[in-house]
């Protein structure tokens, strides 16, 4: 589902990084482990196609991304690859289910209210569907943010630092629900975090 | 959840520079389109009644307040005019025809005009109900006079003197509503007519109870008072028709310069009246556009403060799945909308303010507007708003083009 070979990329006048090959498949998850400014969120975003590498090249779902033009990679992530960031961001002026839904209108696809509430059900978010996003404790925003990723039947999840803001409890409890998510949907995950934590966890990690 | 959704949802988070944008935008407009209808019907409105009419005699005064007075009756008479010399003029070889009026009494407000069928025949007017008077104190009601004070033929009124309600009544004598008008749309509308000797009558009577009173004469005598009145009997205007533009260049002079009374001709007093109108139209439609314009930057403001706090939602709806392109539309639509709910707020506050200027002018200059037209200089304002709201938008939307989400969410 993602592999990667010989990805680097250089900043203008910054560190330059090269990451070692990666290869996830179908329903697979895979820890990239790392400290601050070794290159994490660099890596996450060459791999959403939010920006370029210098070299090297990443193939999601068989596209090599390099290979999309500007709006034709918005399109593509829209539809293939769900983001989960260390802080939940949300449109906070519409509420939760609203905001669901735009991740399917937004990747150009029709809106699914079935799946909406299907995800919501499932990650404990019944009553929340009408709710804004900031009413939300940090937790609920966190699992909103893993429904909205998975709204549009991604291939692929990528997790950028889910946890690093959750105490213990809420650390294994939100890797347990992205896990069980993605293997649900069949979408393989990623999760990109210097969260020890999560080491024990998962059994197939990187560490750069 | 389409985009236009979520840019109205967008407005409404931002609840007050909305607000502020929308009342700047509807203030502006308003008065931009207040401008163009009120100054637009009153252009019509001083258009009909002034047709066919070349000239107004009346007495010395005011040549402005004449024709104000005779053509529109919306201001007070400058005076009366004798019958003989006016009836002079009316056998002059170049005038067409003329109408004597006789006007000085009123009735709720409304004026009481003497005059002649051919006033009727001169603006077109026809008969909804009953006919044309054939006696004293026979009245014929316009249309809006009826509709307002409810008469109906067969009633009876009391006129009073004087132009305003309430003054000194008439209680000798009562009218008898004979006719009432189809609208004319001209001044007639508002007027309850008569014939002129119906006005001689209560005025002469005036007279002769004084003169009674204090005499103490008999049936003879009266008789002869009769007979003395009508030498010097007056009315209070004669508007004029010429046979030939030969009329226009020489009756005005000669009445100007060898009578007692005065020549006015409407065609110029009510271009100098445009003039003076004209000057508070234009400052009036400045201000517009300068709050038009600060309106502009109330939007622009708003949209750049707005996308600097929602750079991050920029940031995610990109990694959704958003071009760039649209975000930039995302933006364009949000002040789009803005300002097409401005121009409708704009809109309502002018015929608002129409509506107040035609009840307050009502009352006090026989004068309405009316709020039901939509002109097509007002349809005009509609892309001249929208265009304010894209320009406005152009700067932000392109910010938000240029959202470098990588950038933004590494910073986050």
């Amino acid at each position: 589902m993602l592999q990667t070979s010989s990805l680097h990329y250089s900043y203008p006048q910054g560190p330059s990084f090269a990451f070692p090959d990666l290869h996830v498949g179908l329903q697979e998850v895979l820890l990239v482990l790392g400290r601050s400014g070794s290159g994490k969120t660099t890596l996450l975003h060459l791999l959403a196609g939010l920006m370029s590498p210098v070299g090297g090249s990443v193939t999601v779902n068989g596209t090599v991304l390099s290979t999309l033009s500007g709006s034709g990679m918005d399109a593509f992530r829209g539809q293939h690859i769900g983001l989960v960031f260390q802080q939940p961001l949300f449109i906070r002026s519409v509420n939760v289910m609203e905001n669901l839904q735009l991740a399917r209108t937004l990747a150009g696809l029709p809106a699914d209210a079935h799946r909406a509430n299907q995800l919501l059900s499932e990650l404990g978010l019944d009553e929340k569907a009408t709710q804004m996003p900031q009413s939300l404790s940090i937790g609920e925003r966190q699992r909103v943010s893993i429904a909205r990723a998975l709204m549009t039947s991604p291939g692929l999840l990528l997790a950028d630092e889910p946890t690093s803001a959750l105490d213990d409890a809420n650390c294994l409890r939100v890797a347990h629900l992205l896990q069980e998510a993605a293997s649900r949907h069949g979408a393989a995950l990623v999760i990109v975090t210097h969260d020890r934590r999560l080491k024990d966890r998962f059994t197939n990690a990187v560490e750069l | 959840m389409n985009m236009l959704r979520l840019s109205w949802a967008n407005l409404r988070a931002d609840r007050l520079s909305t607000v502020l944008s929308i009342m700047l935008l509807a203030i502006g407009v308003g008065m931009v389109s207040f401008v163009m209808v009120a100054g637009a019907q009153m252009l019509d409105r001083f258009n009909r009644d002034i047709r066919g009419i070349d000239m107004v005699v009346g007495a010395k005064g005011s040549p402005l307040q004449l024709i104000l007075s005779a053509v529109y009756q919306m201001d007070s008479p400058t005076g009366n005019i004798p019958l003989s010399e006016a009836q002079k003029l009316q056998k002059h070889p170049l005038v067409k025809y003329s109408i004597p009026l006789a006007y000085g009494d009123s009735y709720q407000g409304y004026r009481i005009v003497g005059s002649e069928v051919r006033y009727l025949e001169h603006y077109g007017a026809q008969f909804a109900a009953g006919e044309g008077w054939t006696d004293d104190f026979e009245a014929v009601l316009g249309s809006v006079v009826a509709e307002n004070l409810g008469l109906r033929l067969g009633d009876h009124f009391h006129g009073s003197h004087g132009l305003v309600d309430d003054m000194q009544v008439h209680e000798e004598a009562a009218y008898h509503v004979v006719g009432i008008l189809n609208p004319t749309g001209t001044v007639l509308d508002r007027l309850i007519l008569t014939n002129i000797g119906s006005v001689w009558h209560i005025h002469g009577e005036h007279a002769d109870a004084a003169e009674e009173a204090q005499a103490e004469h008999g049936h003879a005598d009266e008789e002869h008072a009769h007979q003395a009145a009508e030498d010097d009997r007056e009315i209070t205007a004669l508007l004029v028709k010429f046979k030939s533009p030969m009329g226009m260049m020489q009756l005005p002079r000669h009445i100007n310069a060898n009578t007692s009374m005065q020549a006015a001709l409407p065609a110029i007093e009510i271009n100098r009246l445009y003039e003076l109108l004209g000057v508070g139209f234009t400052t009036l439609q400045i201000i517009g556009m300068l709050i038009m314009a600060i309106a502009a930057i109330s939007v622009f403001i708003s949209l750049l403060n707005s996308l600097k706090d929602r750079k991050y939602e920029l940031a995610l709806m990109r990694s959704l799945g958003a071009s760039p392109a649209k975000l930039f539309g995302m933006v364009i639509m949000e002040s789009l909308l803005l300002c097409a709910i401005g121009y409708a707020a704009g809109i309502a506050l002018g015929r608002a303010a129409l509506l107040l200027m035609s009840y307050l002018s009502e009352q006090q200059m026989q004068f309405q507007l009316s709020g039901g037209w939509f002109s097509a200089e007002e349809l005009c304002l509609l892309p001249i708003t929208l265009l304010i709201g894209l320009f406005a938008a152009l700067i932000p939307a392109f910010q938000a083009y240029r959202t470098d989400i990588s950038e933004i969410l590494r910073n986050e």
